[in-house]
């Protein structure tokens, strides 16, 4: 009887968990899917990610106004991997290596600007009650949604339809796949990649913000623990497909949260394994998809990884 | 000219050499320290406002500059590796620090390796694990936290509605048992019937899984929540944000939750004055200390505005009784959560067996983890 009722309240919360930690995976992931289409590859949307939570909550402390730091820390992310794209745009230049320059660049900076703000308390963003149909409170408070969430979920349908349907998408997958191809119809593929490459930090920015103004809802150093990095390999197992972006982060916010969800009903064995969860899935969804039958299908030709 | 090449280091300190010579004495050190002019270095391994480890050491860091003719120097961020050596080499080469607090456990191997470059100075570090053989001018101490957990978990039982409390720790390390276990019998002294679900996240600063573990410990019915983490100001904040009550550890994180903070359990690391000044007049000092209340080495947070009188006045009772002694922490008739004995009827552990404490690797009977 107890046992049930445990069971089904790990499943509860792993539903929770992935609906409140994926996010910021959902954002970098959907944000990476532009760069990558465009051509490039930017590993430093873990720094931009740093960053945009940094920015965010500072915004938000001195402002109070939440809303307020999600667009100063999209903007910062825009910052950030604006200087990524122009550096990519130099002849000879490896993105890889600058990414990781980013990335250790975006973080380092963050950290330092950020130090006066790990103290003081943001406001937070709200979240939207979609659970008050059920009297499970525990259902109840997985239903918080934050309403970006929501805005990732739209805009990851957004991006598929665009990528599809309009002509911006069609351009950037003509840079992405074949530069040659893009210069021949005349357009510029730098400038294009860097248009990718902007709208990308952006928002990964906003994924960001969402770490530092709503789940966990602060700023400290170790507020990141990987996940910039992670939703970029994300991408890899998504195919480049936005919609299963959006699956992918939820599969990985339910890993982060199966842990402390098995925890607290007593089952405590091996929680350093459930802990190392995203990490497992990370590598285990990399081996996948790289394997002979998989690989790479739709990835963008001219991403220097499947080059 | 002196051609030999002068590092920056270098050229201050000579620098400051001959100022000093120049203007008052020089030569007698010791006086001018035994007069009040002493520095004292603060190193710390994160940000120092931080609502946790760091803050506590950043409290007593305000005290100690509040005493007379003291004034700290202060570095923040400085990680277990050589980096801190150079730190502390520059505290006491510049700044002239006769005394440095090395506030985080890693900083053990360098603190010793500079306290034998730089006997006239004193080192203090938080692990008291110092031996026969260690430096003498090395002295380490630390506090029997588990004591504030023990009155936390009184008001947490006092206040829990549904009879189910939260322990998040962060590694199976002695202490965090010794302070779950604490919170945990300070919970049944007033609710023999309360339940405990303890969760070991596995990181001393992990924020997503915190607020995760809240999250759930919360989902499972527990009402209050207590974490031993880096900086517990996550789990407090999004206890309030639930609308369940939660009690701090560390520092005083009060301010973070009006509504639901309870109490916490803090240290109190400004005891280490007590060898700095017995150090800096050549008296003799312990090389390693631990106490509780009684040594007045912890202390616990100002209650919150939702502890209603009666429960404070029973808290402050039984912290009386840590003071006298009237009250021990482990006593008999005690089981570990597995159903093993631990102490027989009447079988009772002084509160400063500290042997016995380190080497506690169990929870009580009421954990659930």
């Amino acid at each position: 009887m107890e046992g049930d009722a445990g069971w089904l309240s790990v499943l509860v919360a792993i539903l929770g968990g992935a609906i409140r930690v994926s996010t910021p995976y959902l954002f970098v992931s959907l944000g990476e899917t532009l760069t990558e289409k465009g051509g490039r590859v930017n590993l430093g949307l873990e720094g931009v990610l740093v960053m945009g939570a940094m920015t965010g909550y500072a915004t938000a402390v001195l402002t109070g106004e939440p809303w307020f730091g999600v667009l100063v820390a999209g903007c910062a992310g825009a910052m950030l991997s604006l200087v990524h794209g122009l550096i990519c745009s130099l002849p000879r230049v490896n993105d890889i290596a600058v990414g990781i320059a980013l990335f250790i660049f975006g973080t380092g900076l963050a950290f330092f600007l950020g130090k006066a703000f790990i103290n003081p308390s943001a406001p937070r963003l709200p979240s939207i009650s979609l659970g008050g149909w059920s009297d499970v409170p525990q259902i109840r408070s997985a239903l918080e949604i934050n309403v970006l969430f929501l805005v990732g979920l739209a805009l990851a349908l957004f991006i598929a339809w665009g990528l599809r349907n309009t002509r911006w998408g069609l351009v950037l997958r003509t840079v992405g796949d074949s530069s040659e191809a893009a210069e021949a119809l005349g357009y510029r593929v730098n400038r294009v990649r860097i248009a990718g490459t902007v709208a990308g930090g952006f928002l990964s920015g906003i994924g960001g913000s969402y770490l530092s103004l709503y789940f966990p809802g602060t700023w400290n150093e170790g507020l990141s623990s990987g996940q910039g990095l992670m939703a970029v390999t994300l991408v890899i197992f998504a195919r480049w497909d936005p919609i299963r972006c959006f699956y992918a982060s939820l599969l990985f916010g339910g890993a982060t949260a199966l842990g402390p969800a098995l925890q607290t009903v007593g089952i405590t064995a091996n929680y350093y394994l459930y802990g190392a969860a995203p990490y497992f899935l990370t590598l285990g969804l990399l081996i996948y998809s790289s394997s002979r039958q998989h690989a790479l299908a739709g990835a963008p030709g001219e991403v220097s990884i499947s080059r | 000219m002196d051609q030999t090449r002068m590092n920056r280091r270098g050229f201050l300190r000579h620098g400051g050499n001959l100022v000093a010579a120049g203007t008052l004495a020089a030569a007698l050190p010791s006086l001018v320290a035994a007069q009040g002019a002493v520095t004292v270095g603060f190193i710390y391994v994160g940000p120092r406002q931080d609502y946790g480890w760091n803050q506590s050491h950043w409290d007593a860091a305000q005290k100690i500059a509040a005493m007379d003719g003291v004034s700290v120097v202060e570095q923040e961020n400085v990680p277990e590796t050589a980096e801190v050596e150079k730190v502390i080499q520059s505290m006491i080469e510049l700044d002239g620090a006769k005394v440095i607090f090395g506030t985080s456990f890693g900083y053990w191997d360098s603190l010793k390796k500079m306290a034998v470059e730089y006997p006239d100075v004193l080192f203090t570090h938080i692990g008291a694990i110092w031996k026969e053989g260690d430096p003498e001018n090395v002295v380490g101490y630390r506090g029997y936290t588990e004591e504030a957990h023990y009155l936390c978990g009184m008001a947490a039982a006092r206040m829990s509605k549904t009879g189910k409390l939260g322990f998040i720790g962060s590694k199976p390390l002695y202490f965090i048992y010794n302070n779950a276990n604490g919170f945990i019998l300070g919970a049944k002294a007033v609710n023999p019937d309360i339940t405990c679900n303890v969760v070991i996240t596995g990181d001393w600063n992990n924020p997503v899984r915190e607020a995760e573990t809240t999250n759930a410990l919360i989902d499972q019915g527990c009402d209050v929540i207590i974490a031993n983490v880096d900086s517990p100001k996550v789990s407090v904040e999004t206890c309030e944000q639930r609308g369940v009550y939660s009690c701090g550890y560390h520092s005083d994180l009060g301010a973070l939750a009006p509504n639901g903070f309870l109490t916490g359990a803090e240290w109190n690391w400004a005891a280490g004055a007590e060898f700095m000044q017995a150090f800096l007049a050549g008296e003799p000092y312990p090389n390693l200390k631990r106490g509780g209340f009684a040594e007045d080495m912890i202390a616990l947070s100002p209650f919150g505005a939702a502890v209603p009188q009666d429960v404070r006045d029973e808290v402050m009772a039984a912290k009386q009784g840590f003071i006298d002694g009237s009250l021990i922490l482990y006593k008999g008739p005690l089981k570990d959560n597995q159903g093993n004995v631990i102490l027989e009827e009447g079988e009772s552990i002084a509160n400063s067996d500290t042997p016995f404490k380190l080497g506690v690797d169990f929870f009580v009977e009421g954990a659930i983890g």
